[in-house]
C-alpha cells in the first residue's frame, strides 16, 4: 500500500504522486514503458531507495520502522542477474540462506526442495557461469523463495528469455499465486500482464494513468477490434479516416483504426487491396500504446 | 547524506562467511602466496642484506625486516581486498545489490568487509611471523601479541581504502591511492630503516602515517623489546578504523541506496 509516493532525483521527478493498493494473494502488474518509473517504485516500495515523499506500508507496518520484518517475509527478483558468481548452484542458495540468518537445518531441507522446484536439481553442484539465462533466471526465482516469503517481487521477471524459459517462469509464477502469496510484478510484455494478473496499474513519467483488471480495461479503453493497415495510405482515404477521432492512429508507415463495428473495418479493408491489412481483436498492448505511446491524431 | 554511526548487527557475519567459504575454495593458492612470497623475500633480502648491514637499531637486520614486514603486508594485503576485492563484488558482480534484498543492509556489508580484510591481514601476517619463527627471527612467545596488532592494522588500513572503492569509477582508480598513499608509507615508514634517521621534519611527517604506528606497535612485540608508547599506537590504528570505517559505511550508502 502506497499514498503520494514520490522520488525526485535532481530535476527528474521520476515517480510523481503514486497511489497503489496491492490486495493480499492477488498479483499486481505495475505497467509502464522503459523509463516510466517502475523499477524506481519497485526500489522504493522494497526501502531501496530512499522516498523524496509519500507513505508506504507493507503487511499493514510502515516500511520506516519495520523494513527488517518486512524483508524477512519478502521475496525479491531483480532485473539484473546478480547471482554470486564465486559459489555453485546450491551454495548461491545457501549462502543468501545465511543473509536471512536462516539455520542450516532448514537451509538443507528447503534447497533440495527448491532446485526441484525450478528444475535445477540435476545441476546443483554446476558452477553459475555454465548456466544458460533461462536457469539463471529460475535460480534467482528459488533464491527469492529461499525465506518462504508471503510477498514476491518480480522486476520484469521474463526480459530476454526464450519462449521456453518464459512459460516456465509463467508456471512458477501461477504457482506461487495458488499457494497464497501476494505478488507484485513490473513488465512491459502485456501478454505477461494478460496471463498472470489480477489487477494491473499502467504508468508513464511517473504518472499513473489507467488501473484495472487486464480485460476490464481493454474494455474501458479500447474499441472491440482493431483493423492495422500497413503502407502508404490514399490521401483520400486518410483524410476520410482521420475524421474518426479517437479511434485512428499512426505509427510509423503502420496505421490504426479501432471500431466496435466489425463491417466497418471489413469494408474498410475491402477497399484497400493493394495493402496489408490485419483485423483483429484489441488487447492489452491497444491500450498501453494509446495511453503511452505517441499518438497521431488527426 | 546518512551520517548515522555505522549498526552492524549479526548479519555482519553472514557476509565474512561468505567471504571466507570463496577463501577456502582457493586455500592451496592462498597459502602458497602467503608463506612462499615472505619466505623468499626474507631469505633474500634478510640475509642478502643483512650480511652487509649486520644490526640495526640493535636488532639483527633479518628480524628487523621480518617485523616490518609483518606490519607492511597487514597494510597490503587489507588495502588490496578493500578496493580491487570489493570493487569487483559492489560493481560488476552486483552481489550487494542482492544482499540488499534481504535483512542485511548497508552496514553489515561495509563492516562485514572490513573484519574479512583485517582476517586476510591476520593470515598473512601470521603466516609471515611462522617464516620468521622459522629461520630464528623471533625473540619469544610475546610476539603473539602481535597477532591482535596486525589484526588491527588491517582494519586500520582496510577502512580508507574502502573509501576509495565507494567512491572509485573504475579499477584504474585505485592507482592513484597505491602510488600516491601506500608506496610512500611502505618506503618511510620503518619497514627498512629507523623513522629516526629521516630529515627532522620527515621524522614529524611520518607521525601521521598510520604505518608508522603499526611498525612501531608490531616490531617490538616480534623482535622481544620492550613497546613504547603502545597505547598511542594502537589508539591512532583504531582511531584511523573507527572514523575510515564510519565514511566508507556513509559512502557506500550513498552509492547503493538511491
Amino acid at each position: 500500500m502506497c499514498r503520494g509516493l514520490r522520488k525526485v532525483y535532481g530535476d527528474l521527478e521520476a515517480v510523481s504522486g503514486l497511489d497503489l493498493d496491492v490486495p493480499r494473494g492477488n498479483c499486481f502488474g505495475l505497467l509502464g514503458p522503459n523509463g516510466a518509473g517502475k523499477t524506481t517504485t519497485l526500489r522504493m516500495v522494497l526501502g531501496q531507495s530512499p522516498r523524496t515523499s509519500g507513505v508506504l506500508s507493507i503487511f499493514g507496518e510502515s516500511i520506516d520502522s519495520n523494513l527488517r520484518e518486512i524483508r524477512q517475509r519478502t521475496g525479491i527478483v531483480p532485473q539484473a542477474d546478480n547471482l554470486d558468481p564465486d559459489f555453485t548452484v546450491a551454495e548461491n542458495l545457501r549462502i543468501y540462506g545465511l543473509y536471512f540468518r536462516i539455520t542450516s537445518s532448514v537451509l538443507e531441507h528447503r534447497i533440495p526442495k527448491l532446485l526441484k522446484l525450478v528444475e535445477l536439481d540435476h545441476r546443483a553442484t554446476d558452477r553459475i557461469s555454465t548456466l544458460s539465462g533461462g536457469m539463471k533466471r529460475r535460480l534467482i526465482l528459488a533464491r527469492a523463495l529461499i525465506n518462504d516469503p508471503d510477498l514476491l517481487v518480480f522486476d520484469e521477471p521474463t526480459t530476454g528469455l526464450d519462449p521456453q524459459a518464459r512459460h516456465m517462469i509463467w508456471s512458477l509464477i501461477h504457482r506461487l499465486k495458488r499457494n497464497g502469496k501476494t505478488i507484485l510484478i513490473t513488465t512491459h510484455y502485456m501478454e505477461e500482464a494478460e496471463r498472470l494478473c489480477d489487477e494491473i496499474v499502467i504508468i508513464d513519467h511517473g504518472k499513473l494513468l489507467a488501473q484495472g483488471a487486464p480485460g476490464e480495461m481493454v474494455r474501458i479503453h479500447c474499441q472491440k477490434e482493431v483493423l492495422e493497415i500497413r503502407g502508404e495510405l490514399p490521401d483520400r482515404l486518410f483524410d476520410n479516416l482521420g475524421y474518426k477521432r479517437n479511434r485512428f492512429e499512426q505509427a510509423g508507415d503502420t496505421y490504426y483504426l479501432y471500431s466496435d463495428d466489425t463491417t466497418e473495418l471489413l469494408e474498410t479493408a475491402a477497399v484497400l487491396p493493394e495493402l496489408a491489412c490485419l483485423h483483429r481483436q484489441s488487447g492489452l498492448e491497444d491500450v498501453f500504446l494509446r495511453l503511452t505511446g505517441r499518438e497521431l491524431r488527426h | 547524506m546518512d551520517w548515522q554511526l555505522p549498526l552492524p548487527r549479526l548479519e555482519t557475519l553472514a557476509v565474512w562467511r561468505r567471504n571466507a567459504l570463496v577463501w577456502r575454495r582457493m586455500i592451496g593458492a592462498s597459502v602458497l602466496m602467503h608463506f612462499g612470497e615472505p619466505f623468499i623475500l626474507l631469505i633474500g633480502l634478510g640475509y642478502g642484506l643483512g650480511r652487509f648491514i649486520g644490526e640495526m637499531a640493535g636488532i639483527p637486520y633479518f628480524a628487523f625486516l621480518a617485523s616490518g614486514f609483518i606490519a607492511w603486508s597487514a597494510m597490503n594485503v587489507a588495502s588490496m581486498e578493500a578496493m580491487w576485492s570489493v570493487y569487483t563484488r559492489m560493481v560488476p558482480q552486483q552481489t550487494y545489490e542482492a544482499i540488499l534484498a534481504t535483512p542485511t543492509r548497508v552496514d553489515d556489508i561495509v563492516i562485514g568487509e572490513l573484519l574479512w580484510c583485517a582476517s586476510k591481514s591476520l593470515v598473512s601476517g601470521s603466516a609471515i611471523l611462522v617464516v620468521a619463527t622459522v629461520l630464528g627471527a623471533v625473540a619469544d612467545w610475546r610476539a603473539i601479541l602481535a597477532l591482535p596488532a596486525i589484526f588491527l592494522t588491517g582494519f586500520c588500513f582496510a577502512a580508507p581504502a574502502l573509501i576509495m572503492t565507494a567512491l572509485a569509477k573504475g579499477y584504474e582508480f585505485f592507482t592513484f591511492y597505491l602510488t600516491l598513499v601506500m608506496t610512500p608509507m611502505f618506503i618511510l615508514c620503518g619497514v627498512f630503516y629507523p623513522t629516526a634517521s629521516l630529515p627532522a621534519p620527515m621524522q614529524t611527517f611520518v607521525q601521521f602515517l598510520p604505518l608508522t604506528h603499526a611498525v612501531a606497535l608490531i616490531r617490538p612485540l616480534v623482535v622481544g623489546q620492550p613497546v613504547i608508547d603502545p597505547w598511542l599506537h594502537a589508539g591512532v590504528l583504531a582511531f584511523c578504523g573507527f572514523f575510515g570505517a564510519w565514511i566508507a559505511v556513509v559512502l557506500v550508502r550513498r552509492r547503493l541506496i538511491v
